[in-house]
């Protein structure tokens, strides 16, 4: 079984103190349906359209598992290097409006997934799992005027049921992460196998992953844990990092003004940039889980275990070494973190195939990394094919690197081959001839600065580059320049 | 002056209904006669639904006429205990909580009597949400004993089994948790049938505790109730906990005798029941001895523990599935100031004194700190009884005991009084623990010339036996009946 790393010095966040930091990440699934009726499950619908009386909790309704959901929540497991094993369904009791039985379905006692590992790309630190369990979600309030968008205060509160049902997977992680860093990285490595996975589109802003964040604060050195507060509903990774770091500085003040720090929900205002008191433990509600006679145990087959895990494709560690096996060697530095964001964003698979059709793999991971990463929302716009016939050019020098980015650039947003964005912005390289004639006024024209040079001041090279650049108007190649004058000095 | 087909049997009304000698509409209409003139005093239906009912018998009677064949209930009418849901038709659980709400969809067995030709005539009454003994928890009033105006026809099916008692419907649906088929059955001299859980789907029943509901048939006899129990059972893909196992052919070896058969007597349930509910059993189990069948008296101590684990069990369930009648979305609001008071108020308005007191039980025994020393034990209380029917049915095929330990009480008797109304249930609870098939078969007449029913108890899945020992108890019954109200 792994074990969490000590932590680092690096992280220490307050001069001896040390935050622990456990994560609860709610993914929805991708299924077609929903998890216990076959309403359609997708995102930005009208309100209340996608739904039916299994998942409005109609009376006499009865839930029925959709399987799919069952083999995706399966497939995190083996991700995850959870034990997946037979499990039951909770009720978790509590009156809120978007609640259409007033309790929810959710695994408590026996998780189908158990006991499993994750490790960080980049610092190589195991962060245990201990479950990642099936449930449904809930429906979607909207509280309208007073009251900051929250319950209390507002005029009236719209519901929309369409999110109601939906299957959900939620991971909780052990206690493990100790930086508002490390917990960044463990979600975007856990966003990568789900999404690698096929279990879900892994999409933060549409909140189909969504993040509780269990901080509180130590001395560092010291075994014990401090009092936890857990901050709900994260939507992106900024909040992430911003409320983790807020919370865990705000939990060292209260302490070292004397004060304790009380166990508490809180949540995130995005926009003060706060933490703020929701509940206290006190105040907690009694969920009064028991389990849903109304659904049977799910009790998968070693068989089938078996099946979804040959259906389950490369996950990120196997990416990522595919994408290191590409180079001599990868140490720590700018390759593994231009590979960990490269399979990150999914970028990997294209870097692989403009390999293969012979591109330099260096280039190919600086320019996906890049170029193609700034703008990751026309990737389709690019195929395999012209994203290699451009490093090609580049590699070639028939582009210089500042014209094969900008190239790059035109190309995910049109569409078009690199041959034909290069010839339309004018950068097809110059015939060796015309170069040559632009070298040669270019030294004519500046008689001591070529006797400097060809005495052996190296660094006028770049003068003289600059000086056939602006003749050109920009369409030389550094690189040719450079040899033509050499081979002029000789 | 009785009406042709008033007083026929369900597979009599049927084979006329397929022979042409009569019409479904006919039927449907001598029926919904006896209804309106009668039920007023009764109280046995919260909703006739004439039209729906006219225009189905019809389209039986299309069938007939076209050649077809319209199902083994061909015109036959039914009425449906008023928590089963009907697309488009009011379904109140006799609560003042779903008021106005008309479900959008229907219940799997009210689709299967549709389809097999019955003829639903409305819904009837039943203590709230199912809880009670009596049909007095109703918020639209009590039904009455249709042979006793002043006198309770049990509960909370007790709509379903006076209108079936009364000539009314020859069958009805009712559900049973704790009891809620049999008993009334019992005290209304008909027979009532609880089927093995996950036999009939409960897609469409509105839950009152969900490992213990479940939907059966009322009969004036023995092969009728088989005759419906046969329509209705099978698995349903929209039912989790519905078996997949098939159904047996209940009806072909009903006839079939005892002969041979071993019968065991519960000697914990005989203790302390009304004396001539005690010399009817016995009286029952002679008559099975003579016609063949072993009879001896057996041992279950586990049943003693039923009451307690079931008013933990089913009020815990009961908590949760009726936490969703909030005000929100359909049925009673009470607005409030916000949201909790919302919530509140509609619940306090909506609720009768019965359900609020199981609410009450049910979350109380599912708190934190307190789910073990209640939820739990009871939970292996129920193991206890499984176990301990399992040791009896190794020497015994059926068990028999009464069904109730008195017979019909006064209106009122009870009502003050929750825990001996609790107490009318005390036969019945163990089989719904413990998951298995029992029903209650009429026994001649008791105290205050009230019926008796006798229980016949089987192990999971053995309705065929269960049904045989019930046609022998029925055929050696007391031909002794007492004049219905209008009669
Ligand atoms: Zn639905």
């Amino acid at each position: 079984m792994a074990k969490p790393m000590p932590s680092e010095a690096a992280n220490e966040f307050i001069p001896g103190w040390e935050m622990v930091i456990g994560l609860e990440v709610h993914c929805e699934l991708k299924t077609r349906t929903k998890l216990f009726c076959g309403c359609t499950n997708s995102f930005g619908h009208e309100p209340n359209t996608n739904i039916c009386p299994v998942c409005l909790g109609l009376p006499g309704s009865l839930p029925v598992i959709n399987e799919s959901a069952v083999e995706l929540a399966v497939r995190i497991g083996l991700s995850l290097n959870c034990k997946v094993d037979e499990s039951i369904f909770h009720r978790k009791n509590y009156f809120y409006p978007d609640m259409p039985k007033d309790y929810q379905v959710s695994q408590y006692e026996r998780a189908i997934n158990e006991n499993g590992y994750l490790e960080l790309p980049l610092s190589k630190k195991m962060v245990r799992i201990e479950r990642a369990h099936i449930e449904e979600d809930t429906g979607k309030s909207t509280h309208v005027g007073g009251g900051g968008g929250r319950i209390h205060g507002a005029d009236h509160s719209l519901v929309d049921y369409n999110r109601a049902g939906i299957p959900l997977v939620e991971i909780v992680s052990a206690p493990d992460l100790r930086s508002a860093d490390e917990a960044r990285e463990y979600v975007s490595e856990l966003r990568a196998i789900l999404v690698a996975s096929g279990a879900s589109d892994g999409k933060m802003e549409e909140g189909s992953l969504r993040v509780d964040a269990n901080v509180s604060v130590r001395r560092l050195g010291s075994e014990e844990f401090g009092t936890r507060c857990e901050i709900k509903n994260l939507n992106s990774l900024r909040s992430l990092v911003r409320a983790i770091e807020y919370e865990a500085q705000r939990q060292v003040e209260l302490i070292n003004s004397g004060e304790r720090v009380i166990q508490q929900t809180r949540h995130w205002n995005e926009d003060q940039g706060v933490t703020t008191a929701m509940r206290s433990k006190e105040e907690a509600y009694d969920y009064r889980y028991f389990p849903e006679p109304d659904l049977v145990p799910l009790s998968p087959s070693d068989e089938w275990i078996a099946e979804i895990q040959g259906r389950i494709g490369l996950l990120p560690a196997a990416r990522r070494e595919r994408m290191a096996s590409l180079f001599a060697s990868v140490s720590a530095g700018s390759t593994l973190d231009q590979i960990v964001t490269a399979v990150g964003l999914g970028l990997d698979d294209l870097v692989v195939a403009a390999v293969e059709c012979g591109a330099d793999p260096k280039l190919a991971l600086a320019r996906a990394t890049n170029e193609v990463a700034s703008d990751i929302g026309n990737l389709s716009n690019l195929t395999v094919a012209n994203f290699s016939d451009l490093l090609m050019m580049e590699f070639e020098s028939k582009l210089s690197a500042t014209q094969a980015k900008t190239v790059l650039s035109k190309m995910l947003e049109s569409g078009s081959g690199p041959q034909e964005v290069a010839k339309s912005l004018g950068f097809e390289a110059l015939d060796a001839s015309i170069l040559e004639g632009l070298v040669d006024q270019v030294i004519s024209g500046s008689p001591k600065e070529w006797e400097r040079f060809s005495m052996g001041e190296d660094q006028l090279s770049g003068f003289f580059i600059g000086q056939v650049m602006k003749l050109s108007k920009g369409r030389a190649d550094g690189k040719a320049v450079t040899s033509i004058l050499r081979s002029k000095r000789a | 002056m009785t009406p042709s087909t008033v007083g026929l049997g369900a597979a009599e009304i049927a084979k006329l209904v397929r022979s042409k000698q009569i019409s479904a509409q006919e039927v449907a209409e001598e029926h919904l006669a006896l209804v309106r003139l009668q039920d007023p005093v009764l109280n046995s239906f919260l909703q006739i639904t004439d039209d729906a009912a006219i225009a189905s018998a019809k389209a039986v009677d299309a069938k007939v006429a076209k050649g077809e064949d319209p199902g083994e209930l061909a015109g036959v009418p039914v009425a449906l205990k008023d928590n089963l849901v009907t697309r488009g038709f009011a379904t109140t659980c006799a609560s003042q909580i779903l008021k106005g709400w008309r479900p959008p969809y229907t219940a799997t067995v009210v689709e299967k009597i549709t389809r097999a030709g019955g003829v639903v005539l409305g819904k009837t009454n039943l203590d709230e949400f199912a809880m009670g003994s009596s049909t007095e928890n109703s918020s639209f009033g009590p039904t009455r004993n249709p042979y006793d105006l002043n006198r309770v026809p049990g509960g909370s099916s007790g709509g379903s089994a006076a209108a079936v008692a009364a000539r009314f419907a020859p069958l009805a649906l009712g559900s049973d948790t704790g009891g809620s088929i049999r008993q009334p059955a019992a005290l209304c001299g008909i027979v009532g049938v609880k089927p093995t859980y996950g036999m009939v789907s409960r897609y469409g029943l509105i839950a009152f505790a969900s490992s213990l509901d479940q939907i059966g048939p009322f009969a004036r006899s023995v092969k009728d109730a088989a005759l419906m129990l046969q329509v209705i059972a099978g698995h349903d893909p929209r039912d989790s906990t519905s078996l997949e196992s098939g159904v047996p052919d209940l009806l072909s070896d009903i006839d079939g005798g005892v002969e041979g058969l071993r019968i065991g007597i519960i000697e914990e349930l005989i203790d302390g029941v009304a004396p001539m509910v005690g010399s009817a059993i016995a009286e029952a189990a002679n008559s099975l001895s003579a016609q063949g069948a072993k009879v001896e008296y057996v041992s279950v101590p586990a049943v003693r523990y039923g009451l307690s684990a079931y008013y933990l069990i089913a009020p815990a369930e009961a908590s949760s599935n009726l936490a969703r009648y909030d005000g929100v979305r359909y049925g009673l609001r009470v607005a409030g100031q916000d949201m909790n008071e919302t919530y509140i108020s509609s619940r306090t308005k909506g609720f009768g004194p019965e359900v609020k007191r199981r609410i009450m039980l049910g979350t109380f025994a599912l708190s934190s700190g307190y789910y073990d020393a209640y939820y739990g034990k009871a939970q292996k209380v129920r193991t206890m009884i499984i176990n301990s029917f399992q040791k009896a049915y190794e020497r015994f095929d059926v068990l028999l005991s009464p069904t109730a330990p008195t017979t019909a009480f006064e209106l009122g008797a009870k009502a003050a009084d929750p825990l001996s109304m609790y107490l009318s249930d005390v036969c019945t609870i163990p089989t719904n623990l413990a998951g298995h098939p029992a029903m209650s078969v009429p026994y001649g007449l008791g105290e205050n010339e009230m019926p008796i029913g006798v229980q016949i108890l089987a192990p999971a899945l053995g309705e065929v036996n269960m049904l045989r020992v019930a046609r022998a108890v029925e055929k050696g019954s007391p031909l002794i009946r007492r004049k219905l109200f209008w009669e």
